[in-house]
């Protein structure tokens, strides 16, 4: 931690390490993300990004390790020592979490309108005609036409689906979002409207951001910092432009002389 | 049905069979759990359900309540669907003078328990009555979430978004909540309940009531209550608030326009005549006019 | 001019009435006796105590005959009447391995210490009607004496667990007692205790569908009949007074240990796992789907994804109790005009709607 700078990270992350069984599938990884950064957890599949993102999401219980968050008025707290009421709680309000499949993100048989505003109704509104308005206005930020409000979102594109998760996570302004491999699977041109879509949206929200991908094009479009993973281990991290035109480890190495160059 | 009849086709009390045919055990492991029912208004409690000599899904979650509470001098009203001569309720009646032998009547304000099924008495209740419902499905987010470990945690940590759900999408698709029945409460600003299958018609009756509510689920083995002078208020909106259904007819037997009606079909052209659903209610104000 | 519907009471009694001719059915027909129906329907028999929870053949068979035969609504006049009865005490465990066997079979092995003994069974019978049995008078085929078999009859499961090849099961830290659902309500997760209880008392029909999907790839096992056996075992109980064991008699019973693939961790080699079924008198069919469905229910305890309903606690035991099943079902016969009305109401209202131009609140 800076001495010079009183203000805590957002998260911290303190020697994680995740096992199935014997198999150490993330091996000791500290990191520290701080307000407003978006940071990229880039690996191949079998890396153990996912449940690195799993376990700072408290989705999934590691096996060592700290994960800290800074609560609004009560400074950093570890997650894990957190009641599950207030686990459930902040993953409802301060934080989001995007699916890669937008299925498992979602209430597929409910209308858009009513997967955008049910987290305001878990926090008490009870006003449908401002329910709606909020609706509304959050389909267009995601650009999603509002005459889909009522339509159920097995109905939808998986773009469009995609574009549905985000509003829904963001509608309670969260400082937080994880997001898992969140364009994979949609078309090339889709992905870029996309990534496009969230560039813009986590630059005027101010929102921090823990993206996991496979895809350097990705990471290098919204996030300021990476983290190279190989076999659990976080093999480098820096800032993304520097580690992607200079990588220092010959996996990183590897891994960006791999990628075609447009 | 008048009085007397009922008591000459009554069955005699049998003194093979335990007061109320529950053991005096099992007596005491429900009202422990009706206690603690009470003293959290709302609050699905589980107990031991036993197996009764009706099905489950019958009513034996009410009569096992109802098994609990009853002494000899208390009188008993069984209704269903509103009414004391349906086949339902006179099974159940039946039950109680058969295991107890105490007194039976149709008249609201003579009972001090009433058994029901699906329906609030119009009468209003007083203090001192118990009225004891047979709940079929205890649990109002069952259909939305199936799983019970699920639910205990969204009532534990007071997590509705998923009931309101359910009413913004009646809103958005039919501009009205469609729930018309079991319509769910939410009791003393804490739990949400499911009032059971009483038409929405009943549910203000539950607000404030002087009367103890206790609600029976044998087959889910359940126990909650609502205890007198008890908050219970519908679910909804600000801007749509709860509503109850309303006629256009009123009673063909005794005029009424404040009560449930049932219709009746009376020929084959499909012609229609209203009347009360609740027997006794009806029945008096027949007199009175 | 319009009576409203009266006569409740009156119907009823009637309606008893036509049930007692219903189950005498043809006077002229001697009537069926308790005795006849316990020593020659005596799988029913069977069935009714197992799923009924009470060993009372005789019980069982006055059910029977109560109910004209529908083995459902005799199990549940059975469990009604068990609800009445006082707990006196609790039996030691069965003790399975010292059966005197009258059938017993290993699919797991050509052949075994105490041998292959295949008794009374339909499973190697032809499924053609005999009509001779449409007469009675028949000579009554003549009791043959067993040969006496004094070779020791150990479990299959014992003699893999020498070799340590199967999964040791060994009671809970502490030996708690065993769950009773009889007297409490079960909460998921339940333990096994409680598992196996409700699958003991459970509809064999929905148990065998399930067992049978378990084996149509709705999950992971690979079963093997470890062993069966059907015989007698003594029932024995420690009186408080007496502070030493008792018999108190015996009672027929039918075993299924099922040896399912081999798990292993990393803390452990792989061992064959198991899965467990019990039931009152000759009742093969249940206690081998009793066991497929244990195992499936283990996926949790043993660390395998849930894919199948069969391995979902919360769906299987929530739905395999007959009287829960049937009562529910049948329940809806029981009047529910008054929540139909309502619903009436609805739809002429949203029909009415419907045909009016549409306002900003309904879909486009």
């Amino acid at each position: 931690m800076n001495d010079l700078d009183a203000t805590p990270p957002l998260m911290r992350v303190q020697s994680l390490s995740c096992a199935y069984g014997k198999r150490n599938v993330v091996r000791d990884i500290s990191f520290d993300l701080w307000p407003g950064e978006v940071l990229a957890i880039v690996g191949e599949s079998g890396s153990g990004k996912t449940t690195l993102l799993n376990a700072v999401a408290a989705r999934h219980t590691p096996s060592a390790g700290h994960v800290s968050f800074d609560l609004r008025h009560q400074g950093l707290q570890n997650i894990y020592e957190m009641s599950e009421a207030q686990r459930r709680m902040l993953a409802r309000t301060d934080w989001g979490f995007v699916h890669q499949n937008a299925a498992d993100g979602l209430r597929m048989n409910v209308s858009a309108g009513a997967n955008v505003s049910e987290r305001l109704m878990a926090l008490g509104q009870r006003h449908y005609g401002q329910l709606r308005e909020q609706a509304i206005d959050w389909l267009e930020r995601v650009e999603i036409s509002p005459t889909r409000i009522d339509d159920r979102p097995n109905t939808f594109s998986g773009g469009m689906r995609q574009r549905l998760q985000i509003a829904r996570n963001l509608i309670t302004q969260p400082r937080l979002v994880f997001m898992d491999e969140p364009t994979s699977g949609l078309d090339v041109s889709v992905q870029a409207k996309l990534l496009d879509m969230m560039r813009t949206l986590t630059r005027q929200m101010n929102l921090a951001a823990i993206v996991v991908t496979h895809d350097l094009a990705v990471a290098r479009l919204l996030a300021q910092r990476m983290l190279v993973m190989q076999n659990g281990e976080a093999v480098e991290t820096g800032l993304t432009d520097q580690v992607l035109d200079d990588p220092q480890h010959p996996y990183t190495q590897l891994l960006v002389s791999s990628v075609l160059q447009p | 049905m008048p009085l007397n009849e009922l008591v000459e086709l009554a069955p005699v009390r049998d003194p093979q069979i335990n007061f109320a045919y529950l053991d005096e055990r099992t007596k005491r492991m429900i009202r422990r759990a009706i206690l603690k029912a009470v003293a959290i208004p709302g609050y699905q409690v589980p107990f031991g359900s036993r197996e009764m000599p009706l099905p489950y899904g019958w009513g034996t979650g009410g009569i096992q309540v109802t098994a609990s509470i009853i002494g000899p001098s208390d009188v008993l009203k069984v209704i269903d669907q509103g009414s004391d001569d349906t086949v339902n309720a006179v099974n159940i009646r039946r039950f109680f003078q058969r295991t107890t032998g105490v007194v039976v009547t149709t008249d609201t304000t003579a009972a001090s328990i009433i058994q029901t099924r699906h329906r609030i008495p119009e009468t209003p209740l007083q203090e001192g009555q118990v009225l004891v419902y047979q709940v079929p499905v205890p649990e109002p987010m069952q259909r939305l979430e199936p799983r019970e470990e699920e639910t205990r945690k969204l009532h534990a940590l007071q997590e509705y978004g998923l009931m309101h759900v359910n009413l913004f999408e009646d809103l958005a698709h039919y501009g009205h909540i469609s729930s018309t029945y079991d319509y769910p409460v939410l009791v003393n600003g804490r739990y949400i309940m499911s009032p059971s299958p009483i038409p929405k018609f009943d549910n203000p009756k539950m607000h404030q009531n002087p009367a103890l509510q206790l609600f029976g689920a044998g087959r889910e083995k359940r126990i909650y209550a609502v205890p007198p002078y008890t908050n219970v208020e519908s679910l909804g909106f600000e801007d749509h608030p709860f509503e109850v259904q309303r006629w256009q007819a009123v009673c063909e037997l005794c005029g009424s326009n404040e009560s449930f009606l049932d219709e009746v079909i009376m020929d084959d052209q499909g012609k229609k005549m209203f009347v009360c659903s609740d027997s006794d209610y009806c029945g008096k104000r027949q007199v009175a006019a | 001019m319009y009576v409203a519907v009266k006569g409740g009471e009156t119907a009823i009694l009637n309606s008893y009435e036509l049930l007692a001719q219903q189950r005498r059915g043809d006077p002229n027909v001697p009537e069926l006796s308790v005795a006849q129906i316990r020593q020659q329907l005596r799988l029913s028999v069977d069935r009714v105590m197992t799923e009924g929870s009470v060993y009372d053949p005789q019980l069982a068979a006055l059910a029977i005959k109560q109910s004209a035969g529908d083995l459902v609504e005799a199990i549940f006049l059975l469990r009604a009447y068990r609800a009445t009865l006082p707990r006196l005490g609790y039996t030691q465990p069965l003790n399975t391995a010292g059966m005197h066997i009258a059938r017993r079979i290993s699919a797991a092995f050509k052949d075994l210490p105490g041998g292959q003994v295949l008794g009374p069974t339909y499973d190697y019978t032809q499924r053609l009607l005999d009509f001779s049995l449409l007469a009675t008078g028949k000579a009554a085929p003549e009791a043959r004496t067993a040969p006496v078999n004094n070779e020791p009859t150990p479990r299959v499961v014992d003699l893999l667990n020498h070799e340590s090849l199967l999964e040791g099961q060994l009671p809970e830290e502490g030996d708690p007692d065993p769950f009773d659902l009889t007297r409490q309500p079960v909460r998921f997760p339940a333990n096994r205790s409680a598992r196996l209880q409700n699958l003991a008392r459970a509809d064999e029909g929905f148990l065998l569908a399930m067992a049978y999907s378990t084996q149509r790839g709705y999950s992971e096992s690979h079963p093997f009949v470890g062993e069966i056996r059907f015989g007698t075992v003594d029932v024995c109980i420690v009186p408080e007074e007496l502070g030493f064991e008792i018999s108190v008699g015996d009672i027929p019973v039918t075993e299924c240990q099922m040896i399912n693939q081999f798990q292993g961790s990393q803390t452990q080699p792989p061992q064959f796992t198991r899965g467990y079924g019990l039931a009152f008198g000759h009742s093969e069919r249940k206690a081998m789907a009793m066991a497929l469905v244990d195992r499936a229910l283990r996926a949790d305890e043993l660390g395998e994804t849930v894919t199948a309903p069969a391995q979902m606690q919360e769906f299987v035991m929530s739905h395999s109790d007959s009287l829960e099943s049937s009562g529910f079902v049948q329940h809806l016969k029981l009047p529910h005009y008054v929540d139909f009305q309502s619903e009436l109401e609805l739809v002429r209202k949203m029909r009415q709607s419907h045909a009016l131009p549409k306002d900003d609140h309904a879909s486009e």
